[in-house]
């Protein structure tokens, strides 16, 4: 957290550098992918998402990266094409959204399942039916138990950053888990801001080339992910499971490299915007962050000890994280843009078995907000802080919809 | 911090407009974000896009609803849209018509410049494409970003006999209502 410390208080954003420029979200990612030199990329435009893939098209066309960027017919396919690529030993990229990731489902578990590295960005966009095409985290967030690592960044530089990041932790012998580096449709692909662009030889030190133990390869044959019966399917699954595991230790020690080589850090793990000695603790993922980092500073000022606790790794959930950051405060309340149709919500579930076995018995309280593309505004934060600030008395209600209109329904 | 949103109908160009605001502001060395209102993009229709401009880096990520200045490319979107709403009264709004102001359907008490831009842009464009005319507009009349900034950012943007004629339909624009 060097670089929050160096900076006057609470100015958590990098200061101004030289090599920053204000481009746009998808260019910026696309840039990062590039930095990543994948040999093969296979996507299937959708919008949010679409942006990032015409950018690396053009990048291939114009020389700039030497990539096999396949077109296909489908998100199916593109997933598809990518667990031959990978498998054959490529650095592989993908990008999707909404129901492109649904399209993949069933190729998602073949990836994971057969430890395949492959990044995705995923533009975070609602699903249908009714058909919306504006963000919140519900495509995701109800992938998370696909086997893929997911990391959420609350803003452009956070995306471009944690795609590089990305390639290191999943390309790990100790890990071979595929990874989503999942940020806000429009919201961060479509936002123009100021953002350093990756230098491309920086990055070739920080990511050493992909060389897999294990490929296919013609002259030594070898089989991935064909058939387990039951006395070694369970196996499998255990060692997916001890890799994300091992992957809690991972995450932080790439962040640090990270911020060794480029100078920036957002946490490994979890991060923290002054949540110290705060009573009230906002729990939640992605770019609403911003916002309510700016909620906080006006509470702050009014006098209300509230904090935030930013969860960047949602797969592996980083209990232990968890616990550490949140044993003081007196009320936790849960933000995010999912709702789990039938019981609560993804992160408000998790983190509630995350402390249930500890010492911890704060309340904790959830809300679903900006389902659909619905803006998340500071007055919506100031509503949380202050339902939150009564359930420290009395929870009045565990979970609800935030910003629900009731002259509609 | 500063706030400002744009009013246009799909095609005219806005989104593109808010985006060089802030490449702009931060060729100014201050801090900038652009956005469009999300919505599905049709040729007419009324789009809206957002830029801020700060002295910090900037972290708030909701629309705009009080900006202190709009921008409306279109006077025909005073009948749909109301482009004043929230707008403040210390603010100012920059309106390409050939009318009066005290001929807009207007409800605001904000400063009102209107700009012929579409002339301007027919003249030096050639094109009613009216939206980096309006940005000269904008320059001039708020002077939150420097003609010299949005010049560097316009010619990022468009090169050759375009770029140029760009220059040229901003300045007239700047000096109109400087």
């Amino acid at each position: 957290m060097s670089q929050k410390m160096s900076s006057q208080a609470y100015a958590d954003k990098p200061a101004r550098s030289a090599n920053m420029k204000v481009v746009e979200g998808s260019y910026a990612v696309a840039h990062a992918v590039m930095c990543c030199l994948p040999d093969v990329i296979s996507a299937y435009p959708i919008t949010p998402q679409t942006h990032i893939v015409e950018h690396l098209s053009q990048m291939v066309a114009d020389g700039e990266l030497d990539s096999e960027f396949l077109t296909v017919d489908s998100e199916f396919s593109a997933l598809s094409v990518l667990v031959g690529a990978s498998a054959a030993g490529a650095r592989s990229y993908s990008s999707t959204t909404s129901q492109g990731l649904a399209l993949m489902y069933e190729v998602l578990y073949n990836v994971s399942g057969m430890r395949l590295p492959i990044v995705m960005n995923v533009a975070n966009r609602a699903l249908s039916a009714p058909l919306n095409i504006w963000n919140d985290q519900q495509d995701s967030i109800g992938a998370r138990d696909v086997g893929w690592l997911q990391i959420y960044v609350e803003d452009v530089q956070e995306a471009v950053d944690a795609t590089l990041q990305a390639y290191k932790i999943a390309e790990d012998p100790a890990i071979r888990t595929p990874i989503m580096v999942c940020m806000d449709g429009y919201i961060l692909t479509h936002v123009y801001e100021p953002v350093e662009l990756l230098d491309k030889e920086l990055s070739r030190e920080f990511l050493p080339p992909f060389q897999p133990e294990n490929i296919l390869d013609p002259s030594d044959p070898k089989t991935f992910g064909a058939f387990a019966d039951p006395t070694t399917y369970t196996e499998f699954r255990y060692l997916q499971f001890e890799a994300q595991q091992k992957a809690l230790g991972t995450i932080e020690k790439v962040a640090k490299e990270f911020e060794e080589t480029f100078g920036r850090y957002y946490g490994g793990l979890v991060d923290s915007y002054r949540a110290e000695d705060a009573e009230i603790v906002i729990v939640t993922m992605g770019s609403v962050i911003g916002t309510i980092k700016d909620a906080i500073d006006a509470k702050r000022a009014e006098g209300k000890k509230v904090g935030l606790v930013k969860v960047r790794s949602y797969r592996p959930f980083p209990v232990q994280a968890l616990r550490k950051t949140l044993k003081d405060a007196s009320v936790i309340a849960v933000l995010e843009k999912d709702v789990a149709i039938g019981g609560e919500a993804g992160l408000l579930t998790d983190l509630k078995a995350a402390l249930y076995n500890s010492s911890i018995r704060t309340p904790i309280i959830g809300f679903t907000a900006g389902l659909g593309g619905r803006d998340i505004t500071i007055k919506d934060i100031r509503k949380i802080v202050e339902k939150a600030d009564a359930a420290r008395k009395k929870i009045e209600s565990e979970f609800e919809f935030l910003d629900l209109r009731m002259e509609i329904l | 911090m500063k706030e400002i949103r744009l009013h246009g109908r799909g095609g005219q160009g806005s989104v593109t407009a808010a985006e060089i605001i802030a490449v702009a502001a931060f060729e100014d060395k201050r801090f900038s974000q652009a956005f469009p209102a999300f919505g599905v993009e049709r040729r007419g229709a009324p789009v809206m896009a957002f830029a801020r401009i700060a002295d910090q880096p900037i972290r708030i990520r909701s629309q705009i609803y009080e900006p202190d200045y709009v921008i409306v490319q279109d006077v025909t979107l005073l009948d749909v849209v109301n482009v004043a709403s929230g707008l403040k009264p210390d603010g100012k709004i920059i309106i390409n018509t050939d009318r009066p102001k005290e001929k807009l359907k207007l409800s605001t008490k904000a400063e009102v410049i209107t700009i012929d831009a579409t002339k301007i842009a027919m003249e030096v464009l050639g094109r009613p494409i009216v939206n980096t005319t309006m940005l000269g507009a904008f320059s001039g009349a708020t002077k939150e970003i420097a003609l010299e900034s949005l010049n560097t950012a316009i010619s990022d943007r468009f090169k050759g006999e375009l770029g140029k004629n760009n220059l040229l339909a901003i300045k007239t624009a700047y000096e109109r209502v400087s």
